[in-house]
Formats: structure tokens, sequence, C-alpha cells
């Protein structure tokens, strides 16, 4: 149990981070290589802002706010040029994202290690047997707080409508006189607003320093693909699934241990896709005439 | 969709000269991919109210035509669109106008559902109750649809899609409807279904059409006026019955 509630809690912030790369992959049918150093940027920028005295939940809302004027930027600034292009180019162009970012953070904030304050109290709660920190309660409900509110957003309101369309068919919504840029900057917005998320959630426990966010992109990645990519709902599944497995295999098998960790949803992920190539979620596509 | 028609009155066919009553009006348009011109000039105009269809054999230019007309496509000369030049324009614009386009493929947005494709038309209506009012229209008009409102669009049939596009288009109330052979892959009994659509469209809301096709007996039955393009140029243009009593349209598209 107690093996369980940890991976969950970790799964959790995969999930964050895999959430950021469903909705920029539903928007733009790109994968967003930077989608993870976008958000060390947002953790730094939280760092700022706590250590210039802002308290740390106020600072992490205006660094969610900040985090959607960066993705929607980087997407009018950087990756509007190569749309409509190779899919491959523009993948590359978001790897040039990622080194951009990583530079930027070395030369505004320096390559020191820093600590970030946790938005949740201290304190340990116990779940059906299992100890959880009040941070590990406060990751899961964010994240599924931000589920509940990406599906209200998406299938309840005509924003959400229009950001389907133009990930469906940009052709067809430019017929239907939707303005698909301005869709797709939302789209990269609302992604790095996530991502920042799962930032500030995962910055309390791992040192603040320019690559603190790579691991956790392999295994949102992961997650990701696991889910198929399009739908948010499978993306989190995925990512708890990856959390739990690989909480549970280190503990358990020796071979494994701590070290291997990683390498678990990488195998998971090489299995699942034999059998399934479109995911656990994603949808076959069936062409008729 | 307002109720009644609009008078129609009998017009001279021909070029895009200006004339008043005319909705669209495309004049020595050009248009090609890349460096290859496919339309070396072609002058067209549609009244308001009334309808025009564009025959064509395969490669005739008539997709480009109207992918032309809506923007999708590099272009030069000149479109004008109730009276506003919409050449410069980019495609969301020119369809925020309210030219609705029934592209080649039918555009079916795959992921959502009939309901959402549908409601996906209307996006940019502001008038929710009518858009309700108009949603239960469209199932009338296709009452196949009414039927698998969530089942997603990738799935439905070649001639449930085409009367998903149909339907789509008019959910966004246009001034003028580009049909893009919406007869092609059908059965010939689904194909007879959406004319008979599009007859009741034109027959009850003097809705304005411009259609192009390669099946030119059921498009030369649901229009007024037509032109034949072959190799990117207008070749001969007038009232349907006389396109359809002209011996080389009668040999190559009538197969009399």
């Amino acid at each position: 149990m107690q093996q369980i509630v940890d991976g969950i809690t970790a799964g959790s912030i995969y999930a964050a981070l895999a959430l950021a790369l469903v909705l920029v992959h539903r928007a733009t049918g790109l994968v967003n290589f930077a989608q993870g150093q976008m958000a060390a940027v947002s953790v730094y920028i939280g760092w700022s802002l706590v250590s210039s005295g802002v308290p740390v939940v106020p600072a992490v809302l205006l660094t969610l706010v900040v985090s959607l004027a960066i993705g929607a930027l980087t997407e009018r600034l950087l990756i509007r040029r190569f749309e409509g292009s190779e899919p491959l180019v523009a993948i590359v162009a978001t790897v040039a994202v990622l080194i951009c970012f990583n530079g930027l953070i070395s030369l505004v904030w320096g390559g020191s290690v820093r600590s970030f304050p946790s938005m949740f109290p201290d304190g340990v709660v116990s779940i059906l047997g299992a100890r959880a920190t009040w941070g590990d309660v406060g990751t899961v409900g964010v994240l599924v707080g931000t589920v509940g509110v990406l599906q209200l957003l998406f299938l309840r309101t005509r924003l959400g409508l229009a950001l389907r369309t133009a990930a469906d068919s940009q052709d067809s919504a430019r017929l239907l006189g939707l303005p698909v840029g301005s869709l797709l900057l939302v789209g990269w917005g609302l992604a790095a607003l996530v991502g920042g998320l799962a930032g500030c959630l995962v910055a309390p426990s791992v040192p603040l320093q320019p690559n603190m966010m790579d691991t956790i992109l392999v295994y949102a990645l992961a997650a990701a693909v696991l889910g198929g990519l399009d739908s948010p709902l499978g993306a989190v599944l995925a990512a708890w699934f990856i959390g739990i497995a690989e909480t549970v295999a280190g503990a358990n098998i020796d071979l494994i241990g701590s070290d291997l960790r990683i390498a678990v949803p990488l195998v998971l992920l090489v299995l699942i896709l034999l059998v399934r190539p479109q995911g656990l979620f994603g949808r076959r596509d069936v062409e008729r005439l | 969709m307002s109720p009644g028609p609009p008078a129609r009155r009998p017009r001279e066919p021909g070029a895009g000269s200006r004339r008043p009553g005319s909705l669209l009006e495309v004049a020595g348009l050009t248009a090609g991919y890349g460096a290859a011109e496919v339309l070396h000039g072609i002058d067209l105009a549609v009244a308001e109210g009334g309808a025009t269809a564009v025959l064509g054999a395969n490669g005739a230019g008539k997709t480009t035509l109207l992918r032309a007309i809506t923007g999708a496509v590099r272009r030069g000369g000149r479109v004008t669109f109730a009276g506003t030049d919409v050449t410069s324009r980019r495609t969301d614009q020119i369809a925020r106008l309210g030219i609705g386009h029934v592209p080649q493929g039918r555009g079916t947005l795959r992921t959502l559902s009939v309901r959402d494709n549908l409601l996906a038309g209307a996006l940019l209506r502001r008038d929710r109750g009518a858009v309700r009012t108009d949603l239960d229209e469209c199932l009338e008009l296709f009452p196949r649809l009414g039927q698998r409102l969530d089942a997603s669009g990738g799935n439905l049939s070649g001639g449930e899609q085409q009367m998903l596009a149909i339907a789509r288009a008019l959910m966004a109330r246009p001034r003028l409807l580009l049909l893009d052979e919406p007869s092609l892959g059908l059965a010939p009994r689904v194909t007879a279904e959406v004319f008979a659509a599009l007859a009741g469209l034109r027959r009850e809301r003097g809705l304005t059409l411009l259609l192009v096709e390669q099946n030119a007996r059921l498009a030369l039955d649901l229009v007024d006026d037509a032109a034949v393009v072959e190799a990117g140029r207008l070749t001969l243009t007038g009232p349907a019955a006389e396109v359809a009593g002209d011996d080389a349209v009668r040999r190559a598209y009538l197969g009399v």
C-alpha cells in the first residue's frame, strides 16, 4: 500500500507534465521536447518571486500566469515559423527551444543549486495504513483538479470546442472561420501553464538546477505516449501506472533497485506499444470512404 | 437560414463584369500550387439567390477554383464578395464574411462527435437559441445524422460525412455555399438524397450556391447557370439549359 501511495504521488508529477505534452500535441500535432525546460524556467521565476518576499501560493499563481505568456510567445515567435513544414523540422525546433531556455536559466539565475518552498503544510497523514505527507496529498489533489478543469474547458466551453476543432483539422477550422493561429497560441500557453504547475509541484522535493525537469520529462513522455498522446485522462492514468510500476519494481526486484528505476517506464513503453501502437487510450484512425 | 426565398430575376449569364445583384464576382482569377499555375484567368459571377455549377474533368481546376475563392491557395486577379474585395484576405476572414465551403474530402472533424461537428460550424455565432433551432433544422434536412449524433465524425459512412459537411457549413448561416463535388464517391441513392436536400435548400431558403461537379446531369438539374472549365480556363458559360444542350457538353459530360 505504501508503495502504491508513493507511486501515485510520483506519478502525479509525471502526469502534470504529460498533460502539458498532450495539450501541445492536440493543438499542433507536435511533441514539445522543451516542455520540461519551459517548466524549469517557470520554477525559477517562482523562486525569484518567493525570494523577493512574495508568499508561496500567490507566487505560484503569478508564475502560472507568466508561464502562460511564455508558452504563447514561444509559439508565436518561434514555433509558428515551422508550422506547415515537416513535423521533424518543428520537433527539432522544440529541441532548440530546450537548449535556449536551459542557457537562459544559467545566464539569469546561475547554475548554483537552490531550494523551493512547498505550497502545502508540513505533516503526515495516514491513508489506509500508508503514510503520505500533506505535500503528497496536495500534489495529487492539484493534479486531479487540473484534469477536471481541463476536461470542463475542452468539453463544455466554446473555446474548448474551437481548440478541439483546430486540433482535429486546421484546414476545416479555417473554412469555419476560426482564427487558427490564435488557437494554437492558446494551446501552447495552456500547456506551458500546466507544465509550470508540474514544475512548482515537484520543485520542493528536488534541488533547483537548470536540468531539474529532464528526468521527469522522460517519464512524462512515456506516460503521454502510453496514454495515446491525445487523451488527457489516458496520460494521467498511464502516469500513475508508471509511477506505481516504478516504485513497486524498485522496491521488490533487487536487480532494479533505485539505479535502474528509470528503465521501468521505458521497458513498459516498448512492451505496450508493441501490442497497441496507438497507446492505451489513443484511438486508431479508421479510414472510411 | 431565413425563411422565404428572395425573388430571383432571370439574368444574362457571362463573364465577371460588374452587375448589381452579384453576390460573388471573380475576375481574372489565377491560382496555383508552388510554381505551377492551375487557373489562368477565370471570370465568373454568382447572383444573390442564384446557383451556378462549374463542370469539368478531373484536374481541370474545379477544386482549385473554390480554394482560390476562399483563399486556401495562392491566387491573383480579383475576388469580390458582397461588394468587398476579399482577394488579400485570409481564409478564416473570408469564411466570417459569410462564405461556407464544403471542401473536397468533406473536411470531417474525425475525432469530434457529429453533434460537435455541427456546433463547430456555429462557433462564431452569438445567438445561442437560434443555433439550437438550426441544429434541429439540419437534422430534419438529414435525418440520418440525427441517429448518429454521438458517433465520432470519422466513423460515419462517406454519404453521412457529405451530409455532415453540408450541415456543418449551414450551421454558420452562410450567404453563399461552395460545394466541391458533393457526389464524389457516393452510391447513386445517397447522391440523390444529398442533391434532393440541396434542391430543398434552394427552394425553401433561397440559398446561393456555387457547385463544382463531375456529375453534370445532377448538377445541371439543380442550378440556373453553368460553366465548363477545361485546363484552367472557362470554355463555356450560360444558362443551365443552354449548357446542357451544347453538343460538346452532351458528348463529354452527359454521355449522349
